[in-house]
């Protein structure tokens, strides 16, 4: 049940991009085609899974007040927090380019999806932010900690497809010239956030009312996509219509 | 000097790094439903862009082509370290405020790319002054949507009731006046930034994407 209610808030409540903002270089400047933003997503999605987890290691015994008691009692008084910027990104660093040469050597197919993507990751703010919150929300095991690390990939995964989905579409809409690109895609982004905070009461409702509340929650978010769905078409069918006369 | 002078001034409007190069959104959108908070993270950020760009750029001749990206990290997450004890000993609660915000300058794509960009090929005081430039064209956006997310969010600027007290109906409240809670939320910072693109694109057409 923990596990449950953590990867579900980490996917929607808590979502990567919508709540946090975190990523959202990447999240702007990849989201011109859907199979691109695709690969993007995948890769952290994989990139998290792995260093949250490892970082939560780190926090636990080494970086906390008190985590060196491991090593003698002598140890215990040590705060070594204050490093913990410089060991998250490191560790971030060295395991993106590791998996990088792994993929490389082991899958060259993966390697041709996700090579370009990888460089890019280490300095995503999704990364490392995502070991940061994981300090700062002190998630207490290290299943509990690679649930994290998963279900903030998947949120921010869900993040880029959808906003891909809606750029490819919406080339085709009559946007005023001075918003057009960046300026709409911000608007765009501020809108499904808002969209995104109703999932905000999502898992108050107690432990037995939890499960159901899910499910209607992602009813309505596939409701939400057919009418968006609907929407572009009647656009383009009217676009279609103009041209025709 | 009048190309000196240009590393500071464009980057402040028609090169801004967050409207045009669209950099460094992260930090900025999550942290400015206060102005102050919007003020210290410009400074911050302006520290750290500053001293950064100098120290890539004296090294940039002996950095290894090859691990370039974890030197700069190195470099940027030490200045962050620096910029995040003096905030907990000077100023705690701020700090607790913008919590993982200031750890996040790490990996502000702003520095990043400064340093690929600039810094990597350009001598220390030019790298410097483009360094503070940068960071001034962010620092001016994060403080326009503070300003506005602040006085119509909650009637206040750096905490000063401006428009009056909501519970008492003084000033603008007395004719009915709300505060608009919706401003505070975070998506409406995106919204804020959107806007300004909108305004700023209008204003000079030759930004225009097609």
């Amino acid at each position: 049940m923990e596990h449950l209610e953590l990867f579900f808030k980490s996917i929607f409540i808590d979502n990567m991009v919508f709540a946090t903002f975190l990523g959202m270089c990447s999240y702007l400047a990849v989201s011109k085609k859907v199979s691109t933003a695709v690969g993007l997503g995948a890769a952290v999605i994989f990139v998290l899974a792995i260093t949250v987890p490892l970082n939560w290691l780190l926090d636990q015994y080494i970086l906390q007040p008190g985590a060196l008691s491991w090593l003698g009692d002598e140890y215990a008084a040590y705060d070594l927090s204050f490093l913990s910027f410089i060991m998250f990104i490191a560790t971030i660093a060295t395991m993106v380019q590791l998996v990088e040469i792994i993929v490389e050597k082991f899958s060259p197919s993966l390697y041709n999806s996700l090579g370009i993507f990888l460089p890019l990751i280490a300095v995503n703010c999704a990364i490392l932010g995502g070991s940061l919150f994981m300090q700062s929300r002190e998630i207490e095991t290290l299943a509990l900690a690679l649930n994290y690390g998963v279900g903030s990939g998947i949120g921010w995964f869900l993040a880029i497809l959808a906003i891909a989905a809606i750029r490819e579409k919406i080339r085709y809409s009559n946007v005023p010239p001075a918003l057009r690109g960046l300026g709409i895609t911000f608007i765009i982004t501020g809108l499904m956030a808002i969209g995104f905070m109703s999932f905000g009461g999502m898992l108050t409702g107690g432990e037995e009312e939890a499960k159901p509340e899910v499910k209607t929650a992602v009813i309505e978010v596939k409701k939400e996509d057919v009418k968006k769905e609907k929407a572009t078409l009647k656009a383009d069918l009217e676009i279609a219509e103009n041209i025709n006369k | 000097m009048g190309k000196d002078s240009r590393l500071i001034l464009d980057p402040l409007a028609d090169n801004n790094p967050i409207t045009i190069q669209v950099l460094g959104i992260c930090s900025a959108l999550a942290i400015t439903a206060e102005l102050e908070a919007s003020i210290v993270m410009s400074i911050s950020v302006l520290f750290v862009l500053g001293i950064g760009n100098v120290v890539i750029s004296l090294m940039r001749n002996i950095i290894p082509s090859k691990i370039r990206i974890i030197v700069q990290l190195i470099v940027v997450a030490t200045l962050v370290i620096i910029v995040d004890l003096v905030l907990k000993a000077y100023a705690y609660e701020l700090s607790k405020t913008l919590s993982v915000f200031v750890g996040l300058i790490i990996t502000n794509c702003i520095i990043m790319g400064r340093f690929e960009a600039f810094a990597l090929a350009n001598s220390p005081y030019r790298s410097f002054l483009d360094g503070i430039g940068n960071a001034l064209g962010y620092g001016v956006i994060l403080i326009i949507v503070g300003f506005f997310r602040e006085l119509l969010g909650s009637g206040t600027l750096l905490g000063f009731p401006v428009l009056g007290d909501p519970i008492e109906k003084t000033g603008l409240y007395a004719f009915g006046y709300e505060n608009n809670g919706f401003m505070l939320l975070s998506p409406m910072a995106l919204i804020v930034v959107g806007i300004i693109i909108w305004i700023q694109r209008n204003r000079n057409k030759a930004l225009i994407e097609d």
